[in-house]
């Protein structure tokens, strides 16, 4: 089942051409991992999936982005939003306490009582696997937590709000290899439930966790495939010669 | 529901972010529509170049000339004081002083501008009036000069501080590059740091300024109050400010001399558009480049 | 070269007697009031009604005249100088408007005194026929501590960073919800900071109170926001310049008592700061 259409996306910055006519499907369930040395339009292709391109003014968007048949901009941006979750690059808590936190986009979209908010923190916090380590301060700061609680807090964050696609946005750029792979676990559990888009820049990472991986390159997408036949017998030499280390 | 609440919250934000423009307007309609009543009655040349300032005589006379006289030597007189030691000032504090005593300067320097200006008109009243009664031997220590001393006081935190900024706001590669030729600081501060930083400077002395020719109480207690056109800095003189704030509880609300004080009213808040409008072209300078 | 280091020193020693012009005399004007003020100060000066026509008793309804007048003003001035903050750090693109409206508030912070007392005449008191009264006082003097409250809430708001509001947006909060919960929240002690520092600003003009609220003498308090009422500052102007033979004690103390309302209210801004300065978490 296609999740995400999208066809002939381009987005330009100015006179910067960010994306040149992208054309993927996301499919419902998977991991789909994007690749590609910095400046070569993976962030920006994500960032158009939850119309968060739209808060730079300079952006321009051409092509068309539908999620379950509809196109995104049909959707309010709040709206989309709610059913397409984000994790950035760095951890970005909010200067509020841990349970506040995680419980900040339910509480935005109203209508569910105390206890439900209490319920959905709790299931969120675990499956984001840091349940066990902040249950007893919930009450605290989030910002004492450390770079890689908090980022698994922000993932909880995201999935507090049972969105249908979460974005991740080079989760684990600034994380030690624990961090890393507890995040990379809660990420292979979730995808039961949910359809996931991961940017990295860590290759070995897309090879972990991807079903189906794709490399961008200076905003073209050069080939997308399952993530075995990408890392063992790419269709481009620019693909392989990037896995391999040559540049990027 | 919380469409339409922040729909309404959004407009009323947009409102409050124009309220600037409309307060701005209206403090220019009023003016207006109070000062040109007065040239119903009085030509403007005349208003402006009539030596004599008689406003309840009978038929009052309505010459402001020696207003804007009184208000254009304390102006001045403040200018020339406090333009020199103001910038030097800030080129102590931001080039020379200690950290330590840089602290301490700057503390002074805001504890100066939280100063009410009734205290301080009511301290040159009492202090500086009778000094330069006695030191010139005047019959009055209420002059021109009192005024002028107190108002470059009271010019001083503006010109300080925003010239400060312009002084701290050189790139540091500048002064570096001074030093790597063998300039000594001074030298550097002369010939580098000043011209680069004049036109900050330049700003922070007509903002200066603009205080100075807008300052009420303070002139009114000081400078003797007398309208006519002084020969001197030793002479009491009334300013346009002064004036306003002296007669206006008693003109009568529609008559000449009410009209006359808007009118007043209306030349000060021109002057200070202007002066307003260049400083801040001036301290923007750059970031329109 | 030696020449030119006795040039420095020379220069430096110019700088630093500007300096001390400027700085002594303002230790000098504090100590001065202090010295002859503080035996005025007593409870019945403070609290007392004024007597004989100001030349004795107390100064309590001019005390309770500039609270009143400040707190008018400050409430107005921060209820329309916030919401300006907002529009301009967070709604405002780079259109004409903006820059009109920046244009507006720079030339609204240079406007003299006595042309907001015009001003405040001519509307709230003639116009809108509220007569001399607290009311007309204390918008007059909102008006003119507005672009001042407008300027501190907009450095308090765009210090927030952007992240957070990226944040926010991204788990499909609203525009307002995130200004509401997340930066309004996090820019307070920035707003608060800059408004304490105008209520001490507003304390002590005098100009544009003087024909809009500000009683000669009345000795009483005022009822309602309609009633004339007696001001601090202007009580000072009154008895140093209007009435003759009032006791030197009477005006010292009175200027000394204004000159601490004013630095107690920028003593407490500065705490503010510093504490949440401290505190700031990111």
């Amino acid at each position: 089942m296609v999740k995400f259409d999208v066809r002939n996306l381009s987005v330009r910055f100015g006179a910067f051409n960010a994306l040149k006519g992208i054309t993927i499907r996301v499919n419902a369930n998977e991991i789909l991992a994007i690749i590609g040395p910095s400046n070569s339009g993976k962030t920006t292709f994500l960032r158009t999936l939850n119309r968060m391109n739209e808060l730079e003014r300079a952006a321009i968007m051409s092509g068309t982005v539908e999620l379950d048949g509809t196109p995104i901009n049909a959707i309010s941006a709040e709206a989309l939003r709610k059913r397409v979750g984000m994790v950035f690059a760095l951890p970005l808590p909010l200067p509020l306490s841990i349970f506040d936190n995680a419980a900040y986009g339910i509480r935005m979209h109203g209508g569910k009582s105390k206890q439900a908010v209490r319920e959905a923190v709790e299931k969120a916090l675990k499956q984001a696997y840091i349940w066990d380590e902040v249950k007893d301060r919930l009450g605290e700061s989030a910002f004492k937590l450390s770079g890689g609680q908090q980022q698994r807090l922000c993932i909880a964050r995201t999935l507090a709000v049972e969105p249908e696609v979460i974005l991740f946005d080079e989760p684990c750029s600034g994380l030690d290899p624990i961090s890393t792979a507890a995040i990379e676990e809660a990420m292979l559990k979730l995808k039961s439930v949910y359809t996931i888009v991961l940017v990295t820049n860590n290759v070995k990472q897309a090879a972990r966790v991807g079903d189906r991986t794709a490399f961008f390159l200076m905003g073209d997408m050069v080939e997308i495939d399952k993530t075995d036949k990408i890392f063992t017998a790419p269709s481009d030499k620019r693909t392989g010669d990037y896995i391999m280390g040559k540049f990027g | 529901m919380r469409k339409i609440k922040e729909f309404i919250i959004e407009k009323l934000i947009l409102l409050c972010g124009v309220a600037s423009i409309i307060f701005v307007v209206l403090i220019l309609l009023f003016l207006l529509n109070e000062g040109l009543s007065l040239f119903k009655d009085i030509g403007p040349y005349e208003f402006v170049s009539g030596k004599k300032w008689y406003p309840i005589s009978e038929p009052p006379q309505l010459g402001i000339l020696p207003l804007i006289c009184g208000s254009l030597l304390v102006t001045l007189g403040a200018a020339i004081i406090s333009i020199p030691i103001g910038v030097a000032c800030a080129v102590y504090i931001a080039e020379v002083a200690p950290s330590w005593i840089k602290d301490i300067l700057k503390a002074g320097i805001e504890l100066l501008a939280a100063i009410p200006s009734v205290v301080l008109g009511f301290i040159g009243m009492v202090t500086l009036s009778p000094l330069i009664k006695s030191v010139f031997n005047l019959p009055t220590g209420l002059t021109a000069l009192s005024g002028s001393i107190m108002l470059a006081f009271m010019a001083m935190p503006t010109i300080v501080s925003i010239a400060e900024d312009a002084l701290y706001a050189v790139p540091k590669s500048y002064k570096e590059g001074a030093f790597a030729l063998g300039a000594t600081h001074w030298q550097t501060i002369w010939r580098v740091i000043l011209p680069a930083a004049s036109p900050g400077i330049l700003a922070a002395v007509m903002l200066g300024i603009g205080r100075v020719i807008g300052e009420t109480m303070a002139v009114m207690m000081i400078t003797g109050n007398a309208a006519k056109i002084p020969d001197g800095f030793l002479q009491p003189v009334r300013t346009l400010t002064a004036t306003i704030a002296a007669e206006m509880g008693e003109a009568v609300v529609g008559s000449e001399h009410y009209f006359a004080l808007f009118a007043i009213g209306l030349i000060l808040f021109i002057i200070s558009f202007i002066i307003n409008l260049t400083a801040d072209l001036f301290l923007h300078r750059k970031e329109r480049r | 070269m030696k020449n030119s280091k006795t040039t420095q020193k020379i220069a430096f020693f110019f700088l630093l007697l500007a300096t001390l012009l400027i700085i002594l005399p303002v230790g000098l004007i504090v100590v001065i009031i202090v010295v002859k003020g503080l035996p005025a100060i007593s409870w019945s000066f403070i609290f007392d009604m004024p007597k004989d026509g100001m030349r004795a008793g107390g100064i309590w309804p001019a005390i309770v005249g500039t609270i009143c007048l400040v707190a008018g003003a400050v409430l107005f001035a921060l209820l329309i100088g916030v919401m300006a903050a907002i529009y301009l750090s967070e709604y405002a693109r780079d259109n004409l408007l903006t820059r009109i409206i920046k244009l507006a508030i720079v030339n609204l912070s240079g406007v003299p005194s006595v042309i907001f007392g015009l001003f405040g005449l001519s509307l709230f008191v003639v116009f809108l026929k509220f007569g001399s009264s607290i009311i007309a006082g204390s918008l007059t003097l909102g008006i003119m501590v507005l672009p001042i409250i407008i300027a501190a809430s907009r450095v308090a708001l765009e210090s927030v960073p952007h992240s957070f509001r990226e944040v926010s947006l991204s788990l499909g909060a609203s525009k307002w919800q995130t200004i509401r919960h997340i930066v309004l929240p996090n820019a307070i002690p920035g707003i608060m900071t800059g408004t304490i520092l105008e209520i001490g600003r507003a304390a002590g003009e005098t100009a544009p109170i003087l024909f809009t609220v500000a009683a000669f003498y009345l000795p009483h308090l005022p009822g309602s926001i309609f009633d004339q009422a007696m001001a601090l500052p202007y009580h000072l102007y009154v008895i140093s310049t209007q009435v003759p033979n009032v006791d030197e004690k009477i005006r010292y103390g009175t200027a000394l008592v204004l000159l601490i309302l004013v630095l107690f209210v920028n003593l407490v801004a500065i705490i503010v700061r510093s504490k949440f300065r401290k505190k700031k978490k990111w």
